[in-house]
């Protein structure tokens, strides 16, 4: 396996966009096309994340139309579709390609339009990423999903319901305070300044959540350039390097069981961290997958940064903000900075690199990170990925 | 061919008559529910067809306030682990206004609701309706 590194990455503007699910995507990927030095002809194949672009505006088979809409010519051009884990699962995918040497340049991104959708339309068909014949039928919904995650976690753990959901604030509290910061970010410029009351006496969404506690939907696109280690070094003197992936599958939710403690996502992460030849406590900076509050503690745990039911404390303590140990989600993570399912994995990525890179706006550069982790969530648990950056190579 | 032994539309048509039907694994006694190809502990196909108790203990549920299209708020989805293993969704039978944490851990017991169809499902659909034991 050849070793392998982004040489550009890119996100839009994410929110309520008046443009279609092509044009996201387009703005994005020429973004990171001009930033890696290379030109639309030096792409192999393309790798497109999007998720409900059929409720959306009456349109499948995505990935063609993408290519074409930037000058792609006739590469291969693939949709993937695994929920909102589909952008990761696309960089993933691209990843292996280049690392083969089947490809030497890949493009990988993602594009979604659910702030256009509504909240009704939009809930139903998020809602399709669970089980629909025996999940779907009593009406739950994602935050649904987690809501009850959080009821477990407090039954688990024996914590007071009302003790749990105050620390969890701290996540949403922090997830603004960064995503207020974020140029790019949905809610850039309003509020950065939650507090634990305002969470806590927030619109009721899916009991014990609360409007605070839960992403947007958004609109929005993203992509990354990705290529062999030794074209990277010629384009540029900072690529970022791609030192190990994972990926994780689950059935519905309620054959989990206790799935404060998922599976998918424990076996994914470890896959990452093993190919990366690290251990958590190498990671300097993450992006993970706060879909809702309890998520954001679930995932630490999950990937084996904190012990099984300490990551809501540890965050309530300020261990995952900007000088914590684990810096999470500094660029206001999906509920922060938005949640355009298809686009989100690889604006995680894009994150991510611009953390190593030393590129994040003003307020949101964590101290000199080396080695970042993504941890992206589809469904129920049902698809999860993880992609392990570095700024050096692979340990051999 | 594999044929299955209980479909989805099998365990619709016992919730209708308030049966929890499922699959017992012949190989390491497991149950299965709602039905799967395979045993959900094992993986073995060899499996025979058996009624569960439709009694459990509610494990965790939500209060929905904003519901997918085609729904209407409030309404108590939920998981219950079932006397025979397996952990079942279905919703909650209770006043969703007054339902608080402490209903976590009651007994509770199998009816059903059916869902009508609709344009973004294959049909009609039964889901189990658990209320809390007497
Ligand atoms: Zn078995």
């Amino acid at each position: 396996m050849r070793d392998v590194a982004i040489v550009g990455s890119s996100q839009t503007k994410f929110g309520k966009l008046p443009k279609s699910n092509v044009e996201l995507f387009a703005e994005a990927a020429i973004d990171a096309i001009n930033k890696s030095g290379l030109s639309q002809k030096d792409i192999e194949a393309l790798f497109l994340g999007t998720v409900f672009s059929d409720f959306e505006e009456g349109q499948v088979n995505m990935a063609g139309f993408g290519g074409a809409e930037i000058g792609l010519g006739n590469i291969p051009a693939t949709r993937f579709e695994g929920a909102c884990a589909s952008a990761t699962v696309a960089v993933r995918d691209a990843a292996m390609w280049v690392a083969s040497g089947q490809f030497d340049i890949v493009l990988a991104g993602g594009t979604e339009r659910a702030f256009t959708m509504g909240t009704p339309f939009a809930t139903r068909t998020f809602a399709m990423g669970g089980d629909a014949k025996y999940e779907a039928v009593t009406g739950n919904t994602f935050p649904g999903a987690f809501a009850m995650a959080a009821r477990l976690y407090a039954v688990n753990y024996d914590i007071p319901l009302d003790k749990l959901m105050e620390m969890l604030a701290s996540v949403t509290i922090k997830n603004h305070k960064y995503g207020a910061l974020n140029p790019l970010g949905q809610f850039y410029g309003k509020m950065g300044d939650l507090t634990v009351e305002k969470v806590l006496s927030g619109p009721r969404i899916a009991e014990p959540l609360g409007l605070y506690d839960c992403c947007p939907f958004s609109d929005g696109g993203s992509a990354v350039v990705i290529t062999t280690a030794e074209i990277a070094r010629e384009l540029t003197d900072t690529p970022v390097y791609i030192v190990g992936t994972g990926q994780g599958s689950a059935g519905a939710l309620f054959r989990q069981k206790d799935f404060t403690k998922p599976k998918s996502r424990v076996a994914s992460a470890r896959m990452a961290l093993k190919m990366a030849g690290l251990s958590p406590s190498d990671i300097d900076v993450i992006e993970l997958h706060d879909c809702f509050t309890p998520a954001e503690a679930i995932a630490l745990e999950a990937m084996g940064f904190y012990d099984w039911g300490t990551a809501a404390k540890a965050s309530d303590d300020g261990d995952t903000d900007i000088d914590g140990t684990y810096p999470t989600n500094i660029s206001g993570g999906l509920i922060g900075k938005g949640h355009p399912v298809g686009a989100t994995g690889a604006a995680q990525v894009h994150a991510i690199c611009e953390q190593l890179r030393g590129e994040m706006p003003q307020g949101m550069q964590v101290d000199g990170p080396e080695i970042g982790m993504t941890d992206t969530l589809g469904g129920d648990f049902g698809t999860i990925a993880h992609i392990v950056l570095s700024l050096s190579k692979r340990r051999k | 061919m594999a044929e299955y032994i209980l479909t989805a539309e099998d365990y619709y048509n016992g919730l209708r008559e308030n049966k929890l039907m499922g699959l017992k694994c012949k190989s390491c006694g497991a149950v299965t529910c709602p039905p799967m190809k395979v045993c959900d502990t094992c993986g073995s196909e060899d499996l025979e067809v058996v009624q569960l108790s439709g009694k459990g203990t509610l494990r965790t549920f939500t209060v929905s306030r904003v519901p997918p299209e085609g729904f209407e708020a409030p309404y108590c989805p939920c998981i219950v682990e079932t006397d025979e293993g397996p952990w079942v969704p279905g919703r909650l039978n209770v006043d969703a206004d007054a339902a608080t944490q402490d209903l976590i851990g009651k007994r509770v017991t199998a009816t059903h609701y059916v869902l009508p169809a609709d344009k973004y499902s294959a049909g009609e659909m039964v889901s189990a309706l658990w209320s809390l034991e007497e």
